[in-house]
């Protein structure tokens, strides 16, 4: 597994539980004990680790290479998937995928950005940033979801809407636009959660939601503290301090009231144990699902476009 | 050919004989560099007589084009930014703000303003993008809103001219949520039927082009204004090749569908006005003539 800077402590231990494996195997000698102790001493220290991250680290963490990725949920958490594909006038963006599922009985429509895991399919699904056609899309699986009166599953995970002279010809601005104001009146309830990146217009064009969570190490922005620090300090190099400038990590989102939930991941990261990631997340689905189904649509909507309303700090 | 020879050295005329021309009399077009009176180019609509150039212009500028007699009321003009992520970049937020309210003689980068345009009542927010460039923070998203809710209550069309650099990284996701609420409140005065024009100029980019000035009823734009969602230097970085001539301007929008039509500033008046009377005026009569 792949290991960040901060990291590099716990490797030291993983040395340690390997050399103390292989006495075990070709000394002959017990060391069930040493080896039991250093993985609690693992455990210790990535709760160290991890309960003290800066917001760089956070963002690094919501990039790890083996992070779950919007099929890996859809694939661990719900069953009776039927993804479908295309936004009826271009194409169908690989980089923003839905379809219908059930989540236990319960009929749910899924929306998502899918990033690649490997050089060829990074390429496919372009990184996670999706065109215009991939809003497009997913504004049609929303209105499918409701006529037939499903709620929407958004999960939100990207470096920010494609930068191309397609999508720019294709226009991305309007269809992102169209999906903000075409979500806050959807009359049905819209769950949100970021999974990983969720950077500016990319991001907020399939996420207005009843209720809008972010995952624990996932971070949200109006753009990635690479591109801040371009444009703000004119170079790369501070990316850490725009990171911690931009208030992006859920503690922060959640202080400031523009998301309504974190969902905790387990030590180390989604990645670490993403099983067990699946298992919170659907839970966590099946809680909220469950109180907004049973709240009267008309009253959701009006939450909804109020909470939205509410957004902003100024001096009058 | 003695005449053609200086009789004296140096100047010769005396000091209070000395004819001054006054800053600001004469304007260069940047397009087509010919001189233009200003006080011509102003009753011009600040476009060049020569070339048709569209020249720069704020808030000002376009409530004195549209409204009657130059007459209009400024509205919710007292809401400036506060500093809720305390940002510091090469300097604090805050005094970035003040020296923007300093040098520009604005409270941030919109103003609302109802009047009336050849006797009918409408709302227009315009930007201003001398004011941040003109970015998108939690003033410039709280301002429209309150701008479409006052359309929505008083049952007035909205006019909003965008002109911005995209969204106020200084504000990070409040920025962000700044197109949220506003496309939100579009929705509900979509469903009040209530026309809302958007008219887009040089330059309409990032969250302002992907939030409310996509989204109205008809989209119009100034010649040869730039439009887009990501700027052309970032599109640039990221294909690695030159962009094609026209790329994101008006004319290139319109060809691709995202434009209703071009309109010169120097019509903008008339044609707001032929506009409102085909899908508004009828309306609102007939409603003044139930409520009699």
């Amino acid at each position: 597994m792949m290991l960040f800077d901060f990291e590099k402590p716990i490797e030291e231990l993983y040395k340690q539980i390997e050399k103390a494996k292989e006495t075990h195997v070709k000394g002959k000698v017990n060391m069930l004990d040493t080896i039991e102790q250093l993985e609690k001493k693992v455990v210790e220290l990535k709760k160290t680790i991890y309960n003290d991250l800066n917001a760089w680290q956070k963002v690094q963490i919501s990039r790890h290479p083996d992070r779950p990725y919007t099929l890996d949920y859809i694939e661990n958490i719900f069953k009776d998937f039927i993804e479908l594909h295309g936004d009826r006038n271009i194409a169908d963006d690989k980089a923003l995928v839905g379809g219908l599922a059930k989540l236990d009985n319960q009929p749910v429509m899924i929306i998502g950005h899918q990033k690649g895991r490997n050089t060829k399919q990074r390429q496919m699904r372009n990184f996670g940033m999706a065109n215009p056609e991939g809003y497009r899309k997913a504004l049609r699986l929303m209105k499918i979801a409701e006529k037939f009166d499903i709620p929407v599953i958004s999960f939100i995970d990207t470096p920010g809407a494609s930068p191309g002279l397609e999508a720019e010809e294709r226009g991305q601005g309007e269809a992102i636009a169209r999906n903000l104001l075409e979500m806050s009146v959807l009359k049905v309830p819209v769950v949100c959660i970021i999974i990983g990146e969720g950077a500016s217009g990319g991001a907020l064009g399939i996420g207005i939601g009843d209720v809008v969570s972010m995952l624990e190490y996932s971070w949200y922005s109006v753009i990635t503290p690479e591109s801040c620090s371009s444009i703000l300090w004119r170079s790369w190099e501070f990316k850490e301090k725009a990171a911690n400038a931009l208030k992006l990590t859920s503690k922060d989102m959640l202080e400031m009231q523009m998301i309504d939930k974190i969902i905790t991941e387990p030590t180390g990261g989604a990645h670490n144990d993403p099983e067990t990631m699946y298992k919170t997340v659907k839970s966590e689905l099946k809680k909220i699902l469950k109180e907004l189904c049973e709240t009267d649509i008309n009253k959701l909507v009006n939450k909804r476009i109020e909470k939205f309303s509410n957004m902003g700090v100024y001096n009058e | 050919m003695s005449w053609f020879k200086r009789v004296k050295e140096g100047i010769a005329t005396k000091t209070q004989d000395k004819k001054e021309t006054p800053d600001g009399l004469w304007h260069q077009c940047p397009k087509c560099k010919k001189p233009v009176l200003a006080k011509d180019l102003i009753k011009n609509s600040w476009v060049c007589p020569h070339c048709d150039f569209h020249e720069k212009i704020g808030s000002e500028g376009y409530f004195r084009i549209i409204y009657d007699d130059e007459k209009y009321t400024l509205m919710f003009d007292n809401i400036t930014s506060a500093d809720p992520l305390k940002f510091v970049d090469s300097k604090p937020y805050p005094e970035k703000i003040k020296d923007a309210i300093l040098k520009t003689g604005l409270n941030d980068a919109v103003r609302v303003a109802v009047g009336k345009l050849n006797g009918k009542k409408l709302v227009t927010a315009c930007m201003d993008f001398k004011f941040i460039g003109g970015s998108m923070g939690s003033v410039v998203g709280e301002k429209i809103a309150r701008a479409i809710d006052y359309a929505r209550e008083h049952h007035i069309p909205l006019l909003i001219i965008s002109k911005s650099g995209g969204a106020r990284m200084m504000e990070s996701s409040y920025s962000l949520m700044q197109m949220a609420k506003t496309s939100a409140k579009l929705a509900l005065l979509s469903q009040s039927k209530i026309p809302f024009i958007s008219l887009m100029t040089d330059p309409t980019t990032g969250g302002v082009t992907a939030s409310f000035a996509m989204l109205g009823d008809f989209n119009i734009a100034e010649p040869e204004s730039l439009i887009g969602f990501a700027g052309p230097r970032v599109i640039k970085e990221t294909i690695g090749k030159d962009l094609p001539k026209g790329f994101q301007r008006a004319e290139f929008l319109v060809e691709k569908g995202f434009l209703d039509y071009i309109i010169n500033r120097k019509e903008l008046k008339q044609n707001l006005s032929t506009l409102l009377s085909i899908i508004w005026d009828k309306k609102t009569k007939k409603k003044e003539s139930e409520e009699v």
